[in-house]
């Protein structure tokens, strides 16, 4: 299907855009690397009077130090995360995850921050951004914002970044040293999780000493097991030491019933799953 | 580029398609996928399902593997495009075109123009010591660690490329045949 007109504009900078957002307001749809935005015009479900395209905006695209953290520019597609030796140094979790992200041509038209923002419940980088503690920094008509990923996912598809907003960068922080593992369950290559569980974990002579895990489609946004994370510090990493802390991961959760899944049975694997990532995370 | 700062319904963009520049005029909503068939003629790129699901329709922009149907011709001003015809033609095949004949990777050849596309920007990304999802674990931590291209690593990264004829273990054979000849020779990738 072809999508309905509309008019196109690509700014140079970060000011024109915000300019051009706040000219045409709900008109406007943000195009990045279109890898959710084509699919979503095409079917029709989103009819914008003009698309403005950030993907020329030079001074969002790097992935730099930032202090204690690392800053992935809005402009950063999944590849050059993947190619970054700052990421795969600092955040090991999210260079796993995003490894498992569609295939590789997606990955090299796709950003990071498009995923964010398009908060696809069953996407892959927000719950390694959560068990992260990334901080989100959002540009728009009265300067720059920052939200932390705790309060950046709303509901299914929406976040904290307003109409007029732009999500210019995630500031992750370092988590050098620290053990991770992506455990995506899917049913062939290339699909969406079912669901998906980030572990990082920090290992002190054998036992854990801080935990993070993050969940993927578990619920309308990304999830962060916090009581699984507290229950797993002091235990030895290996799978029987941390089987009862991760079987309890599913309390509390809302996981959608589909056609891949009911929800008991999503809450089941997940214990499973969490296990798994828990002890790959720990190096086991 | 006549389209920074405003907003109009119909561009012109400049691309090299295949060595060749070209300027087109176009609406806005036309694909790569679409510039490519139907106002250059290059009807290698194939449309399986014009949802960026299928890999039919990779081609490589700047050196890089995309699907050309979930790319805004807009977005690619300036880009260097290469095809299935930019790779060989009939008369000169490449080595890696002339493995999926040997091999016989293919059947309909439907797919086929998308998977040597996507097979030509794969070998690079593993000359160049890009880890995929099945690498060994030290190799995250190593960016210069060599992968080994097993029959693993050769499915999971063509992994964007289905075939509905199934031809998948031919073309892994295709691929395998490349890399090893190519790493014989010193070839470059
Ligand atoms: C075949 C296929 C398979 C896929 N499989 C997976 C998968 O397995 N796992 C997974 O996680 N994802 C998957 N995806 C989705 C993909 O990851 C996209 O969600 C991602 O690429 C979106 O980023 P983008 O840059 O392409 O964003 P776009 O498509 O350009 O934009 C997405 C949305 O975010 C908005 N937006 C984008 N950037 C910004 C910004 N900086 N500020 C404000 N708003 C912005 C846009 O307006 C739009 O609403 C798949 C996609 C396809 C086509
Ligand atoms: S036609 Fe582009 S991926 Fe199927
Ligand atoms: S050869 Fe027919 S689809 Fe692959």
């Amino acid at each position: 299907m072809i999508p309905p007109e509309f008019d196109y504009a690509a700014p140079g900078t970060v000011s024109e855009a915000l300019a051009l957002l706040a000219e045409h307001g709900d008109e406007a749809k943000v195009l990045a690397g279109g890898q959710s935005l084509l699919p979503v015009l095409r079917m029709r479900l989103n009819a914008p009077g003009i698309v403005i395209d950030i993907s020329r905006i030079e001074e969002i695209k790097g992935i730099t130090e930032s202090g204690d953290a690392v800053r992935i520019g809005a402009g950063a597609t999944y590849q050059d995360v993947l190619d970054s030796a700052l990421v795969s140094e600092h955040l090991g979790l999210l260079h796993k995850a995003l490894t498992e992200v569609a295939d590789a041509q997606i990955r090299h038209r796709g950003t990071v921050c498009g995923a964010l923002v398009h908060a696809d419940p069953a996407g892959d980088v927000g719950a390694p951004v959560l068990a992260l503690d990334a901080r989100m920094v959002i540009q728009g008509p009265d300067g720059e914002r920052t939200v932390d990923a705790s309060d950046f996912f709303v509901d299914l598809f929406e976040t904290a970044v307003g109409e007029d907003e732009l999500l210019t960068a995630v500031e992750i922080p370092k988590h050098t040293g620290w053990g991770a593992h992506y455990e995506k369950f899917v049913r062939v290559s290339h699909q969406w999780a079912i669901i998906g569980i980030a572990a990082a974990v920090r290992v002190e002579g054998g036992t854990i000493a801080e935990a993070k895990v993050g969940l993927t489609n578990m619920g309308s946004t990304p999830l962060r097991a916090t009581s699984v994370e507290q229950a797993l510090v002091g235990k030895e990493a290996t799978e029987d030491a941390v089987a009862e802390a991760c079987a309890q991961v599913g309390e509390g959760t809302d996981p959608p019933s589909d056609l891949n899944g009911q929800a008991d049975y999503r809450k089941h694997v997940a214990g499973v799953l969490t296990r798994r990532a828990v002890v790959a995370a720990a190096g086991g | 580029m006549d389209h920074a700062v405003g907003g109009t319904s119909h561009l012109s963009t400049k691309l090299v398609v295949n060595g060749h520049p070209q300027e087109l005029r176009h609406d806005v909503r036309v694909t790569l996928l679409d510039a490519l068939r139907d106002h250059l003629g290059v009807t290698s790129v194939k449309k399986g399902c014009d949802h960026g699901q299928c890999g039919a329709c990779t081609v490589l922009v700047d050196g890089r593997r995309v699907v050309s149907c979930l790319s805004l011709t807009a977005s690619l001003d300036g880009a260097e495009v290469v095809t299935a015809e930019g790779l060989g033609t009939p008369d000169e095949l490449s080595d890696l075109q002339q493995a999926f004949v040997d091999r016989d990777g293919l059947q309909c050849g439907y797919c086929t123009p998308g998977q040597v596309c996507s097979a030509q920007a794969m070998l690079a990304e593993v000359a160049a010591g890009m880890p995929s999802h099945v690498t060994e674990p030290g190799a995250l931590t190593d960016p210069d660690t060599a992968v080994e291209l097993t029959d693993e690593e050769i499915r999971e990264r063509m992994s964007g490329n289905l075939c509905r004829c199934g031809a998948y273990v031919n073309i892994v054979a295709a691929i395998r045949d490349t890399a090893a000849r190519r790493a014989g020779t010193g070839a470059q990738p």
